[in-house]
């Protein structure tokens, strides 16, 4: 059987809803529009206006509300329409939310998924493309989830929503209409996905290519055209960005010796940077070529076109990265 | 003290905006307004005492004093059940104290201690006592609004007949958030009311040098108001009864309280530059909030002057104990550092190198220090050997195509 990312995120919206009392979604457009990605669709008839909660366009404010309402032992999810948006709000992500539990000793615990549409779109410009995985995943006290597939949708949603303590919650707008095959597990009410725990989705010998998001899909791409050329990479689609899974990080480059990583985000400080120290700090001794990173362009975003697509990794980018990897070199002949 | 009602007049009258105001008469008890004078004495003592501990460099950071404002928090936990909740910024000491925190671990957390209410992880600002329902405890002026009004969202969600109590000073008055949440508690009919303790000054800046409308009581324009007189702990108590009813029945209201706080805004600030010396002496003499109660206590023949001065005596020395006490409580453990960063401290993340100073390891770790360094200085030595090896190959392959 075949599901969108969108049913997926509405199913687990849907079975999470229904399984706990407590559980409501609040955010602009969820509730009469249907959701303005249509992932809230028929919530509303089906839980009513108590706990589907349209919002003024007021991110600040429902966020605070809603950190309040989970103080209170509510267990809300708050849509951004973009996670651009939360910036508005990130005072209360990361102060009111992420820090009230140690600030507290424990008495003050936060259990409120953020979730919403991250990363570039296409033709949005810069205000509205921007990847928050680095941003969000520098903060103790949340955890930060990056859904590739509908398995992953449905597994990693159902968990934040259970999970005690703030999760970011970042999907994708690109990805939310793409079909995945899910077995009879994943549609299964009872599934649930662990935070923290990457999956490999693609063994190979000869390189690591860490990935989430979006860029799972184009690293796989890239795998399959290398897999032609003799390279055979490993795709670790993180999942989970924090905690990250750094043990299984780490093990796929003891294996490979060798690590290509792949984020729409920028690369000063991001994702891909993290992963490199990691894994400079854990397997230095493994590496067989430097680490290479595949990230956004380090502009904010462009309108054109021809520039957007510069500005954001193509899986080309990819393939030669990874070519470089392997063959060090003969990429520096490449280069010159 | 007995318990039998008697009829007490507030000070000044109440100035409401779009909403007949409460009556001025406060049903009160001896017992009450004895009460009233012991807890803002012990406040008062807390303060001051806290000021001292701060001096003499036993308290550090931010310490935001409450002084001058103890009917607020007297007269508002005199209106309340503790089903109804409170949430306020950093001024928090005397509100976390009203909701039944103790001396102890107040003054623990102050110094930084393990029997602190936050275990020593808090600090001044972040006092809490969720099972009391006091949800703290802010740094960020203005953020506790919508958190408040978050709360009574839950309380209307879960279908309870309580309140949230929103605490904002005149400075946070100005921030955009509050009036987001102000107009979805509006919308949504919230139980929430909104009390802003007006102590004159945002920091240094005064009022009506941050505020275009001064009248903090209106600010909430189609969300009525009240003002009042906040070093009136009867007055103040009227009010929050008042306001609750209203806010069960009808949605949020504001409620300015008229105060003044004698310190200066944090421990750096003397409180002197931008206000002067016989301002504050002036609300001293005529307004201050235990000067009031005592006025009535006395007048009413409820307890003599000496009474009044044991009272006060046993404040005191309830305080000095608690201090003392909390001298002696040790600097939480270092195993500390990584407890409570999540609910069950899964995912947590330890830096390789703190793993090994945690408690069970302390006594090797000096060992441990000499194993790590000569692990490091073999990765690094294969480090060198691996680049040796790369360079060769280089100018080998360099030499190649030169000959080429």
């Amino acid at each position: 059987k075949e599901m969108t990312v969108r049913e997926a995120l509405n199913s687990a919206l849907d079975e999470e809803m229904s399984a706990d009392p407590k559980v409501f979604i609040m955010g602009e457009e969820v509730g009469e529009y249907q959701g303005a990605y249509k992932i809230s669709k028929g919530l509303l008839d089906k839980y009513g206006p108590e706990r589907v909660i349209d919002t003024p366009i007021t991110e600040a404010g429902f966020a605070g509300i809603g950190v309040g309402a989970a103080y209170y032992g509510l267990r809300p999810v708050i849509e951004f329409m973009t996670f651009n948006f939360s910036m508005q709000a990130i005072d209360h992500i990361i102060n009111s939310a992420a820090k009230s539990n140690y600030m507290s000793a424990g008495q003050m615990s936060v259990p409120i998924v953020f979730r919403g549409p991250n990363g570039a779109a296409a033709g949005v410009g810069a205000q509205h493309s921007q990847c928050y995985a680095a941003w969000y995943g520098s903060c103790p006290g949340l955890k930060v989830l990056a859904p590739y597939s509908a398995e992953d949708a449905r597994g990693l949603l159902k968990a934040a929503i259970r999970d005690p303590d703030p999760v970011v919650f970042l999907e994708n707008e690109l990805l939310y209409g793409s079909s995945f095959p899910v077995s009879a597990e994943v549609l299964d009410s009872s599934f649930c996905l662990p935070i923290g725990k990457a999956k490999i989705e693609r063994e190979g010998k000869d390189v690591t290519i860490t990935c989430f998001s979006r860029m799972v899909d184009y690293s796989l791409q890239a795998a399959e055209i290398l897999a032609k050329e003799g390279i055979k990479a490993e795709v670790i689609n993180l999942r989970s960005i924090r905690p990250l899974d750094r043990s299984t990080i780490n093990a796929s480059v003891r294996k490979t010796n060798r690590l290509v990583t792949v984020e729409e985000g920028y690369p000063q400080h991001g994702v891909g940077a993290e992963i490199c120290a990691s894994v400079l700090e854990d397997s230095f001794e493994y590496l067989d070529a430097p680490v290479e990173r595949i990230c956004g362009a380090d502009v904010p975003m462009p309108y054109a076109a021809n520039l957007e697509r510069m500005a954001v990794p193509q899986v080309d980018d990819i393939v030669r990265a990874v070519k470089r990897a392997c063959y060090r070199s003969s990429s520096l002949a490449a280069t010159a | 003290a007995s318990s039998d009602p008697i009829t007490v007049e507030t000070t000044l009258p109440f100035i409401p905006h779009n909403i007949d105001p409460p009556s001025r008469a406060v049903e009160t008890t001896p017992q009450e307004l004895l009460a009233f004078y012991r807890d803002m004495a012990v406040m008062r003592r807390m303060e001051i005492v806290a000021d001292t501990l701060y001096k003499s460099k036993l308290i550090r950071g931010f310490c935001h004093l409450y002084d001058g404002q103890e009917a607020v928090a007297v007269g508002m936990e005199a209106a309340t059940t503790r089903k109804d909740a409170i949430i306020t910024a950093y001024r928090d000491h005397c509100i976390y104290l009203a909701r039944g925190g103790t001396l102890f671990e107040a003054f623990s957390e102050l110094m930084g201690r393990k029997d602190g209410c936050s275990k020593g992880k808090g600090g001044s600002m972040h006092f809490y006592n969720k099972p009391e329902r006091f949800y703290g405890g802010h740094g960020i002026v203005g953020a506790q609004v919508p958190l408040g009004c978050g709360l009574a969202f839950a309380q209307k969600y879960s279908k309870e007949e309580n309140v949230t109590f929103v605490l904002y000073g005149d400075g946070a008055s100005n921030q955009g958030q509050l009036f987001e949440a102000l107009n979805m508690a509006a919308l949504w009919s919230l139980p929430a009311i909104l009390v802003c303790e007006n102590n004159k000054y945002g920091m240094g800046t005064a009022g009506w040098r941050a505020s275009k409308s001064s009248t903090y009581y209106k600010k909430g324009d189609y969300v009525p108001g009240l003002k009042v007189d906040g070093m009136d702990a009867l007055a103040v108590k009227q009010a929050c009864k008042f306001a609750k009813d209203h806010a069960i029945k009808n949605g949020p209201i504001i409620l300015e309280m008229d105060t003044y706080r004698y310190h200066g805004h944090s421990m750096s600030d003397p409180g002197s530059t931008y206000r002067t010396r016989d301002e504050i002496s002036g609300i001293r003499q005529e307004r201050d909030p235990i000067e009031r109660i005592r006025k009535v206590i006395l007048s009413y023949n409820l307890a003599n002057e000496k009474e009044l001065k044991d009272t006060e005596k046993e404040a005191r020395k309830e305080v000095d104990d608690a201090v003392a006490k909390a001298k002696e409580s040790p600097s939480p453990d270092p195993s500390e550092l990584f407890t409570n960063v999540y609910v069950k401290d899964l995912g947590l993340e330890v830096p390789f190198h703190f793993q090994f100073d945690l408690p069970p390891l302390e006594v090797y770790a000096s060992q441990f220090e000499i194993l790590i360094d000569i692990a490091y200085f073999c990765r690094y030595l294969e480090w060198i050997g691996k680049r040796l090896e790369q360079c060769f190959h280089d100018s080998k392959q360099l030499q190649a195509s030169e000959i080429a």
